[in-house]
């Protein structure tokens, strides 16, 4: 009998290593589910470290937390850039109230453990003088309570989810603030258009994959549940992990299914990209494949799903690079001019990271300082703001009803990112009815 | 419903060959070192990073590049071998390596976010993207490739450890490493290179997962890791066919429930590995069953 693997000697091998082995994989399991950034590294400062209190010539320190590493590395780094563009540009034209602006911003590496201690310190310990918000519902419903706790108006754009807004510190306190569009009504205009359509050519079947997430799966269920009322059948309705490693069973299921609309309720470009890929390898292309997110991404949606395989792809959002909107095409301009790309590359982070910089800022000039109270109540005040996303007003919980609902699609072949719901909006381009197959 | 349950069945087993290619490496380190590599996650996409660039920026197909590819790993192995667990000895070692792998983890992710940016990338080629009709199942050929990858390599190690000298020193220096010592065998450096080998086949690994994903970052490893740790104590600690095994076992389960319901299917992929352990603590593959032969 030869010694086989596994290749332990017996006084090698301990029932520790494999109780400590065995901990070690549950561990990481349960931390991997419960909190997908708990791999993170320290917390990095990125600001030239004054977090000085406001007083008169010092500079207004703005805190942030934001996800420079884990699973929203890509959108963290994209929002780190709409702010840090803000700020250089309020800089360049003098400041807020004469003062310079510095942006302090702690790595949460998008961990919902991890952002609420972030808060804390920027708040207990920085007593930094504003607060921008996080990226994503799922970080920022626990963030806004400290918010609410130390008394900050919490202005943020990623943070679009009925839960954020529904929070017992949002109820009894008002003071978060989402400067982008509400995402439950976001795919209304592409139900609207499926609507629209004469019965003979109305898809008969949808499928709705949704990550488990907050911001992914509103859109989609309110999305079903107008589609199901329109007749279209739900041959496929499941919450699946939000994890990479999880991807390809759901979306094969769906192909099986062959429905004519996916609705897919992603959370990122890998969410998409393992769908879109399962769905070639499966030679299924739906006739309408709309995503909560991911083809928003510009480049970074393109390069890895490939220009050709985007073309027909839809995703709803509130801004877009060709945004009519002298505000947006100037900092569009201004985000190529500094990190290289074209228009189109423009992630919509960036943006909804902008406006968030620019709603505090008339808000702090409004009330002629850095008091949160006033922000908040300036803030509720029913008052209409300008932002690069469009108008801003909020209601009493938050949300900016003003923002208008688009859908967009990457059109010619997956080089232009292009409006095309509501029809017959200024920009609107025609809707690609039926998705090109894939062209891998 | 008997078509999903085949089609499941199918996507386990050839999914199981991707997992089972990431995990070869990490449960020959194990084997050999005691040593739980937390950075096997990391270093996987560090793999997949490789094939992709030398893919984007060469033009080398995904499978060639492994020719190189794989051999950088092995030295990446090697020297953080050198540079981080070499030193480390004693009662705790085990223990220990679990935090200075986390820490080359950090440093590693570090790296790629510095060199490649959040961004995801995918690793493209005309097979990832492209399948087979096969009584009446498309079949991925990236899968497919993967899957008889993942056999080469298992057959390749096995080989390696069996049929060479460089395999009698492992074996050796693991049944009785003060014996191997008084026999002439230098412990070290056979520490050093089976860590490079089991480095050196997460290129593999990494390269599959970077074409059969949708897409991956630097943070991708940490989604990965404790898949890779639940699959090699299930397989048994040490065991690379038991690797292989437990992969299709995990990932056929985890696929099977998902027809259901795919958040049960995560709960019972850790499950299974809570009940396995309970039933049979060495894993299919462990020290008791290896006794028995």
């Amino acid at each position: 009998m030869r010694p086989d693997l596994p290749l332990f000697s017996s006084n090698r091998f301990s029932r520790n290593a494999l109780a400590l082995g065995a901990a070690a994989a549950l561990c990481a399991g349960v931390l991997a589910a419960c909190s997908s950034g708990s791999s993170s590294t320290n917390n990095n400062s990125s600001s030239s470290g004054n977090t000085s209190n406001s007083g008169s010539g010092k500079p207004i320190v703005v805190g942030a937390s934001l996800s420079l590493t884990g699973d929203f590395s890509a959108d963290g780094q994209a929002f780190q850039r709409g702010y840090n563009l803000w700020a250089s540009d309020v800089n360049k034209n003098g400041g807020l109230l004469g003062r310079k602006v510095e942006i302090k911003v702690l790595n949460d590496a998008s961990s919902p453990t991890q952002v609420v201690t972030n808060y804390q310190t920027l708040f207990a310990s920085d007593h930094v003088d504003l607060a921008f918000g996080p990226f994503s519902s799922l970080l920022t419903g626990p963030s806004s309570a400290v918010a609410a706790r130390y008394g900050y108006a919490f202005v943020e754009g990623a943070g679009g989810a009925p839960a954020v807004f529904n929070t017992p510190s949002n109820q009894a306190d008002h003071n978060v603030f989402d400067v982008s569009l509400p995402i439950k009504d976001e795919m209304v205009p592409f139900v609207n258009w499926i609507q629209s359509l004469p019965a003979g050519q109305r898809p008969k079947t949808a499928a709705y994959p949704m990550a488990n997430d907050p911001f992914a799966d509103p859109p989609v269920q309110e999305a079903q549940s107008m589609l199901q009322a329109l007749g279209v059948k739900t041959v496929y309705s499941n919450i699946f992990p939000a994890e990479v490693t999880a991807y390809k069973a759901p979306a094969d299921q769906v192909a099986a299914k062959a429905p004519q609309i996916v609705v897919l309720g992603s959370t990122d470009v890998p969410t998409v990209a393992a769908f879109m890929q399962a769905f070639e390898q499966q030679h299924y292309t739906p006739k309408l494949f709309i995503a909560a997110a991911g083809p928003d991404q510009g480049a970074a949606f393109t390069s890895a799903v490939g220009k050709g395989n985007a073309a027909g792809m839809m995703v709803p959002n509130g801004w877009y690079p060709g945004f009519a909107n002298a505000q947006s095409q100037a900092m569009v301009n201004e985000y190529v001019a500094k990190y290289g790309g074209s228009p189109s590359d423009v992630n919509a982070d960036v943006a909804e990271a902008y406006a968030v910089g620019q709603v505090m800022a008339q808000a702090v000039t409004a009330t002629k300082g850095t008091d949160n109270s006033k922000i908040i109540s300036y803030l509720h005040s029913g008052v209409t703001l300008s932002s690069v996303q469009g108008p801003v007003k909020f209601d009493s919980l938050g949300e900016n009803h003003a923002a208008a609902a688009f859908t967009f699609q990457w059109q010619d072949g997956g080089k232009a990112f292009n409006q095309v719901l509501p029809t017959g909006d200024t920009g609107s381009k025609t809707i690609i009815a039926t998705k090109p197959a894939w062209t891998s | 419903m008997a078509r999903q349950i085949y089609e499941a069945i199918v996507d386990g087993i050839l999914t199981g060959g991707v997992y089972a290619l990431m995990a070869v490496g990490l449960t020959l380190i194990f084997g050999v070192l005691d040593i739980i590599n937390i950075a096997q996650g990391v270093l996987v996409i560090l793999g997949a990073y490789l094939s992709y660039e030398l893919s984007v920026r060469a033009g080398i197909d995904l499978f060639v590049g492994l020719l190189i590819t794989v051999p950088a790993m092995f030295i990446i192995g090697v020297v953080i071998h050198w540079a981080f667990l070499r030193r480390l000895r004693g009662r705790e070692r085990t223990s220990m390596t679990l935090l200075v792998t986390y820490a080359v983890a950090l440093i590693v992710e570090g790296i790629l976010y510095k060199v490649w940016g959040p961004n995801y990338v995918q690793l493209k080629a005309s097979y990832v993207n492209s399948s087979v009709h096969v009584f009446g199942f498309y079949l991925p050929y990236i899968y497919i490739y993967g899957f008889i990858l993942a056999v080469a390599l298992i057959v390749a190690l096995y080989t390696l450890l069996y049929r060479t000298r460089f395999g009698r020193s492992v074996r050796a220096t693991m049944q009785d490493e003060t014996a191997a010592r008084l026999v002439g065998i230098d412990v070290n450096r056979v520490a050093a290179l089976t860590f490079g080998v089991g480095v050196a086949v997460t290129a593999v690994g990494g390269m599959v997962y970077g074409a059969t994903s949708g897409g991956f970052n630097p943070n991708s490893g940490y989604d990965l890791i404790s898949r890779l740790l639940a699959i090699i104590i299930l397989g048994g600690l040490g065991s690379i066919g038991g690797a292989l095994a437990a992969s299709i076992f995990m990932l056929t389960l985890e696929s099977l429930v998902d027809i259901w319901s795919p958040n049960w299917a995560i709960v019972v992929f850790y499950g299974a590995l809570v009940v396995v352990l309970v039933i049979r603590p060495t894993g299919f593959f462990g020290r008791q069953a290896v006794r028995a032969q």
